[in-house]
């Protein structure tokens, strides 16, 4: 707490001196104060973070960093809510997905169409990610990044031992798993984490079902697609993968399973595209030492998780026209690049230049431009963009259980998903 | 003989020095009480929210599966948590009172767990207990290839891990209490028990350990409320997991009213719980209070 407090201090103080310097040499008057909340406090995002405080600082801006550790976010919100419900939030907080439509409920967040009219926000982004961060018709948030879910990271070099290819479906995934099982590697790295069975649980269902099966179920949360065949075989598909993880899993971290891959103790692992950042930082070359492909089954499909800043209602002038710029700022091509270059996501602005980005990158942006086309991109449900946080909740706990107990059936685990459905 | 004495002019004073810490423990402690009651009863989803529901949040308490789950592993972590804290730090007590030598550095040892906090607690025993890397790896690496202790992550069995550690970290404190109590007791009744005849072990379960009721009582006091309120230990050893096999009501009020935007149901299982406490607590002081009178 108390190297937080400095941290910040520090932060805040720096913060000042710039401001303070460069109001003098240009003689900007009335400028702003902008303070963030945000949880990007690890490695490259950190940098990502650092990326958008100079864009900043060069309008002349004050930056006010509010950065609360904590991968999740919990913490975050924690604070954010003690803040608004005391009538001082900050100027932009990391609100994704349908929370953004709970906090505009809430009657808290500030309406951006002043920015995103004469920027033609609605041009540049996919249709159903500008939905996702209007409320009632109007803009209240600003995108930051579009994270891809449904990716199955490869270790080649183990991959070659094993004389085997990436899988494309489920079926060659099994036939790749119990090869990788002979040589003597644990095919698939997994965290046992209740997130991380249902980005499992998402990526079965991507991929079994297809994106209007994953839509009906994980979207609308349809009864009769939450308790249908194909529900059984993403079930039971997601209980057989179980089988070829290994026993210590439950409890680890996300980059401790990545970790495994990069060090070729497994051969696999189902997570989004921020794994690619650990496989990076360890020094590896995609298409060299490891491999992204989409999660088998779903080469067409595109989960998304699009990080966001919801604006709030500011009360002094100078602040608003800040956060008015900030608005601009995060949408502008050259902040797109720079923060999604640090933090391993793709723009989330359509038509961008990908040249500077990786192969994975690149893969990534052509498959969200085509899946944003086809209907085929789908909001992620594990990553709170699908669905209130309620009944995300809910769901995530049924599917957790089904995973962890060996007595839960297919049958009872339907029954409770459409239960859980209704949980609001 | 018409002057105030000094002591009378000043009686207001400790009144006023009082004052301000009776407001602050009212407001914070009561204030809080009730107005988290009243969020139980409220339409509160992702912030606070004044409009009246009834008791909505109690029902959606009650058919939830995972709430059943956290309210029965309470029962079973509790009971297990006091009888084996209890058990160990009696038996540690009587074994220390043995006039043996070194007891100093002993009563260090077994009392220094308690020095430590829960989180660091739970950290460690996630690691002693995780099947690659503690002690199922220690001792198939001495040779006993079948030995097999894989209860935490074993969704039926990881409760226990919760009580050992919780054990291995309140026994020392039960041993203190309890040391302090037989210490406290009068050696002529030893000596007129032996005089009788009576052995030691008979001494000791006859004699001694009844008379330390009072004892008995308060330390069954704190280890309820440490169990009932029992989180940072869930949190670091299992988080709630594998899957929701572990969670206890107080990490299920964490995720209701923090992560789910359901607060209501959060302030409904918060309140539950203190009911849980007051229904040990104030049968507790009522007697306490009598027999002061």
């Amino acid at each position: 707490m108390n190297k937080t407090m400095t941290l910040r201090s520090t932060l805040r103080l720096s913060a000042l001196t710039l401001a303070a310097s460069a109001a003098l040499l240009t003689g900007v008057a009335r400028a702003g104060e902008v303070e963030v909340l945000h949880w990007w406090t690890s490695g490259g995002e950190a940098k990502a973070a650092q990326a958008l405080a100079a864009t900043m600082k060069a309008k002349g801006h004050t930056w006010k960093d509010f950065a609360v550790a904590g991968g999740g976010g919990d913490s975050a919100m924690t604070v954010l809510k003690s803040r608004v419900v005391s009538g001082n939030p900050p100027a932009a907080a990391q609100i994704k997905g349908p929370s953004i439509q709970e906090w505009a409920r809430e009657g808290v967040l500030t309406n951006l169409d002043d920015v995103a009219g004469p920027e033609h926000w609605d041009q540049l982004l996919p249709p159903q990610i500008a939905a996702g961060l209007k409320y009632k018709g109007h803009y209240v948030a600003a995108p930051v990044n579009v994270h891809r879910v449904n990716w199955l990271w490869v270790n080649t070099a183990v991959f070659k031992k094993a004389g085997i290819k990436p899988p494309t479906s489920w079926a060659e995934f099994f036939t790749a798993a119990e090869a990788l099982k002979k040589a003597g590697v644990i095919p698939l790295a997994h965290g046992g984490q209740s997130w991380q069975d249902f980005t499992t649980f998402e990526d079965v269902a991507l991929g079994v079902g297809g994106a209007a099966f994953y839509k009906k179920a994980l979207v609308q949360l349809d009864p009769t697609a939450l308790k249908s065949d194909t529900m059984k075989e993403v079930l039971t598909t997601f209980k057989k993968i179980k089988g070829y993880t290994d026993k210590n899993a439950p409890g680890r971290d996300w980059n401790l399973a990545t970790a495994m891959v990069i060090r070729g103790e497994a051969g696999m692992q189902l997570m989004g595209d921020w794994a690619k950042g650990e496989f990076l930082a360890a020094g590896k070359t995609p298409g060299k030492d490891f491999e992204c492909v989409a999660s088998p089954g779903s080469a067409k499909d595109f989960s998304y998780n699009v990080d966001s800043l919801a604006m709030f209602q500011l009360k002094n002038a100078a602040n608003a026209k800040a956060q008015r710029d900030l608005a601009s700022a995060l949408m502008s091509p050259d902040f797109q690049e720079l923060f999604n270059l640090n933090k391993g996501s793709i723009p989330v602005r359509l038509n961008m230049n990908m040249d500077k980005f990786d192969a994975c990158a690149k893969q990534s942006s052509k498959d969200f431009v085509e899946s944003s086309k086809g209907g085929t991109l789908v909001p992620s449900i594990a990553h709170g963009m699908a669905v209130p946080s309620a009944v995300e909740g809910a769901m995530k706990d049924v599917v957790s259980q089904f995973w962890n107990s060996d007595k839960a059936t297919v049958e009872d685990t339907m029954t409770k998903l459409v239960a859980a459905a209704k949980a609001q | 003989m018409s002057t105030v004495s000094p002591l009378r002019r000043i009686d207001w004073l400790p009144k006023l020095v009082l004052a301000p810490s009776f407001v602050a423990a009212f407001l914070f402690i009561y204030g809080l009480i009730a107005w988290n009651g009243y969020l139980s009863v409220s339409e509160s989803r992702l912030l606070p929210n004044y409009e009246f529901a009834g008791l909505d949040a109690y029902r959606a308490l009650f058919d939830s599966d995972r709430f059943h789950v956290a309210a029965w592993n309470l029962v079973i972590f509790a009971f297990l948590f006091i009888a084996g804290s209890l058990a160990v730090g009696v038996l540690l007590a009587v074994l220390l009172n043995q006039k043996i030598r070194a007891e100093g550095v002993l009563r260090t040892v077994y009392l220094y767990p308690m020095a430590l906090s829960f989180i660091v607690t739970g950290t460690a025993w996630k690691w002693i207990l995780n099947p690659g890397l503690g002690l199922e790896h220690t001792v198939r690496g001495w040779g006993f290839a079948s030995f097999s202790f894989d209860w935490l992550i074993n969704p039926d069995r990881a409760l226990y891990c919760i009580v050992i550690a919780g054990i291995w970290q309140s026994a020392g404190f039960v041993m203190a209490l309890f040391l302090a109590g037989l210490r406290g007791i009068d050696e002529s009744i030893i000596k007129a028990a032996q005089v009788d005849g009576a052995s030691m072990p008979r001494i000791y379960l006859r004699i001694l350990l009844p008379s330390l009721r009072p004892v008995f009582f308060s330390t069954v006091m704190v280890l309820s409320h440490i169990a009932i309120k029992s989180f940072d230990l869930v949190m670091a050893l299992t988080a709630g997991g594998p899957g929701y096999a572990t969670d206890l009501p107080a990490t299920f009020m964490y995720s209701m009213a923090f992560t789910r935007g359901q607060i209501n149901q959060g302030a409904a299982s918060a309140t539950l719980m203190l009911a849980a406490v007051a229904a040990i607590v104030v049968p507790y002081l009522y007697s306490e209070l009598r027999s002061r009178r």
